[in-house]
């Protein structure tokens, strides 16, 4: 059987994420640290009202049972960022791809929004800019946003990159110094913000990362496995609660 | 002056171009405005995004995209029919082929505007040839459509060139002569010019019909190459085609009805015509019967959790109008009208044609719509879609548009092939006889 974290090896590295449901509270801190990390814009209200509010990481609820045994479930949800991605195969003008490394990128400036990758996407996490978001932020918002990411305009699809600008930095930096990036300096914000430290970020090439370890957990699963999307998300199942 | 004038039977083909009917200018004004409406509509979207539409997460696709298929289905009725009639010599076909071929050329225009329509960025649009990679059904769609639209105006053109040579001798000196002069490259019908006009027709009909087919198989792919459920299937392909020359016939068959009331063309398009071609209808209905049952059994059969979501959304959830819509419109109505001898007749047939049209319509829409409102990723809530005046908008454009084509085109050159009903007139018992001749049994006949 194959391992949960694919058989594909390539020499360089193959960046995932474990998320462990066992600890995840469901507080929604992911969320918000990525909307501050990636200058994800809030929307106005008749947007939000027809569903189309973008959340890089979305903390999605499941619930399981009729009254009085309920219990509601919580799996946050990035861009799966699959080894065979469904989303890239279908881009007319390649404007999404699979990197070198294993992130699913993105190129704002050449989409032309016809949004087919949003339809081919099995998981629904790509995003549109339905209006141009940016422009109804307050001006703080603005003020304040991250440099190190480009702002969207209106008429593109965006999604989550794994951080992908603070690669670009810690590359900048190991190769200032000469040397190879170090195993945990590169980290995502969703994962550097998680109270109850349920996401793990690392080199899945990496057989010392705590990734390549967790992703051999008994535990651990890829949400739509079967469709051999092969996902860089790994979750680790919830244990049995006895309450 | 000319024979033709003489001739009052087809006097009445060129009448339209040379004298304006008094409803003409009011019925442009019409559609007209609706175009111009429709286009106010685009660019409110487009200035101010897409958000403008109905359209949201997860039913990214909605109306345009609706539209786009069932506008590209339409356009096979034309030359794919035509080219098909022509080629099995059927005789009936002299007076409709041009009416066929110009639905395509009108209507594959529009189509493909929708899908610009459709795009967030159309100012990019250019990107689908600076960085376009063939790996994308999207590519497939852009060259097959632009090389069906190419080969279907050469298809129109080339049979066109003895009438606008007609229109080029009858026609005073002015702008407008020298307009035919140029279109007409030098017709005088002498036989070596049949001869190679005969053989373009005959060599365009050919290719015509591989490229049709690959259109709308394409459009399909668009669908069946995602992981969806219920998009991603194989008889995605065949059943799109078929659904097209279904939704194409209806289409011509109301295009025809309304020429022959307003032009005056009862003579060429007789009931006839109408009988035959509602036969055909009926055959292609129960095609599209039968692909749709085999769809949706196959996935009710195998049962698969994501596929059965859709599927129970379309059959008894928030899109069974759409769906029962369809199947009434498409498959009873016609069904009963055109099985039924004493319903074939024109006001049966074109009644036919409207539900089937509007049942087509709804296929496309249900096709487009509930995948994407329950996508695989079930643990989100179930979207919803409903248009706003943009869409609307343009779709009532988009139909304005269509019919505006058609007024135009009939103010420069005649509707009904002359050159056809005329050499039907004169040669068709001939041809007719030695074709008889040639498959009888027992008559001795020999081909040198």
């Amino acid at each position: 059987m194959e391992q949960p974290h694919g058989e594909k090896k390539s020499t360089g590295h193959r960046w995932g994420m474990v998320i462990d449901l066992d600890k995840c509270s469901g507080c929604g801190a992911c969320e918000v640290a990525c909307m501050v990390e990636n200058n994800i814009p809030f929307v106005e209200k008749g947007d939000y009202q027809r569903s189309r509010s973008i959340s890089w990481m979305k903390v999605v609820p499941e619930t399981e049972g009729t009254f009085p045994e309920v219990r509601t479930k919580f799996m946050p949800q990035p861009c799966m960022q699959c080894d065979n991605p469904p989303c890239t195969k279908v881009c007319p003008v390649h404007a999404t791809y699979l990197n070198p490394e294993g992130i699913v990128a993105q190129v704002y400036w050449r989409c032309i929004g016809c949004r087919l990758c949003m339809a081919a996407c099995p998981y629904t996490v790509k995003y549109f800019n339905w209006h141009n978001f940016q422009q109804a932020q307050p001006a703080a918002m603005t003020q304040y946003a991250n440099p190190d990411v480009s702002l969207r305009d209106k008429g593109v699809v965006e999604k989550c990159t794994f951080c992908h600008h603070r690669l670009m930095k810690v590359k900048d930096q190991a190769r200032l110094e000469n040397r190879e990036i170090r195993p945990g300096e590169y980290t995502v914000a969703c994962q550097d913000n998680c109270p109850s430290k349920a996401i793990f970020f690392g080199d899945l090439n990496d057989p010392h990362s705590e990734v390549a370890r967790l992703a051999d957990n008994l535990r651990a699963f890829r949400l739509m496995d079967e469709l051999g999307t092969q996902p860089k998300v790994i979750y680790l199942a919830e244990r049995k609660r006895h309450d | 002056m000319t024979e033709i004038q003489k001739n009052e039977h087809d006097a009445v083909l060129i009448r339209s171009i040379f004298q304006t009917p008094s409803w003409y200018w009011p019925a442009v004004a019409v559609l007209g405005s609706l175009v111009v409406l429709g286009f106010g509509a685009y660019l409110f979207q487009f200035f101010l995004g897409l958000g403008e539409t109905g359209l949201n997460q997860p039913v990214t696709w909605g109306f345009y995209i609706t539209n786009f298929v069932f506008f590209i289905g339409i356009s096979h009725a034309g030359t794919l029919i035509s080219a098909i009639l022509r080629l099995s010599q059927t005789e009936w076909r002299r007076p409709i082929t041009r009416i066929a071929e110009v639905i395509t050329v009108a209507v594959l225009g529009i189509g493909g505007m929708n899908i610009l329509l459709d795009l967030g960025r159309p100012d990019r649009m250019l990107n689908m040839i600076y960085y376009g990679r063939y790996q994308s059904p999207l590519l497939w769609d852009m060259t097959s459509i632009t090389t069906y639209l190419t080969a279907s105006s050469v298809y129109l053109f080339i049979p066109m060139i003895p009438d606008i040579a007609i229109l080029r001798d009858l026609c005073p000196p002015g702008p407008r002569k020298v307009f035919y002069q140029v279109l007409a490259l030098g017709w005088q019908g002498t036989p070596r010019q049949e001869k190679v006009l005969n053989r373009a027709t005959a060599i365009m009909a050919i290719m015509v019909i591989p490229i049709a087919v690959s259109v709308h198989t394409v459009v399909a792919f668009v669908f069946s190459m995602t992981l969806q459920p219920m998009w991603h299937s194989s008889i995605f392909g065949p059943y799109f085609v078929a659904g097209a020359l279904f939704s194409g016939v209806a289409m011509l068959l109301i295009v025809m009805a309304i020429l022959r009331k307003v032009f005056h063309l009862e003579d060429y398009l007789q009931p006839i015509h109408f009988n035959y071609l509602g036969l055909l209808l009926l055959v292609f209905t129960l095609f599209w019967t039968y692909f749709t049952f085999a769809e949706y059994l196959t996935a009710f059969y195998g049962n698969e959790p994501d596929e059965m979501r859709v599927f129970w959304a379309k059959w008894d959830g928030p899109w069974a109008w759409g769906f029962w819509g369809m199947v009434i419109c498409n498959f009873f109505i016609p069904v009963i009208i055109l099985s039924i001898n004493r319903f074939r007749t024109i006001t049966g047939t074109v009644i036919a044609s409207s539900t089937i049209l509007i049942g087509m319509w709804l296929e496309r829409f249900i096709i487009v719509v509930p995948t994407l409102a329950n996508p695989r990723q079930h643990r989100l809530p179930t979207g919803s879609y409903w248009p706003t005046w943009v869409e609307f908008s343009l779709m009532t454009g988009s139909f304005a548009l269509f019919a505006l084509f058609y007024l135009v085109f009939s103010r420069f050159f005649p509707l009904v092939s002359i050159h056809e009903v005329r050499e039907g007139r004169e040669h068709s018992d001939d041809i007719a006889l030695e074709r008889i001749h040639r498959y009888r049994i027992g008559n001795g006949y020999i081909k040198e």
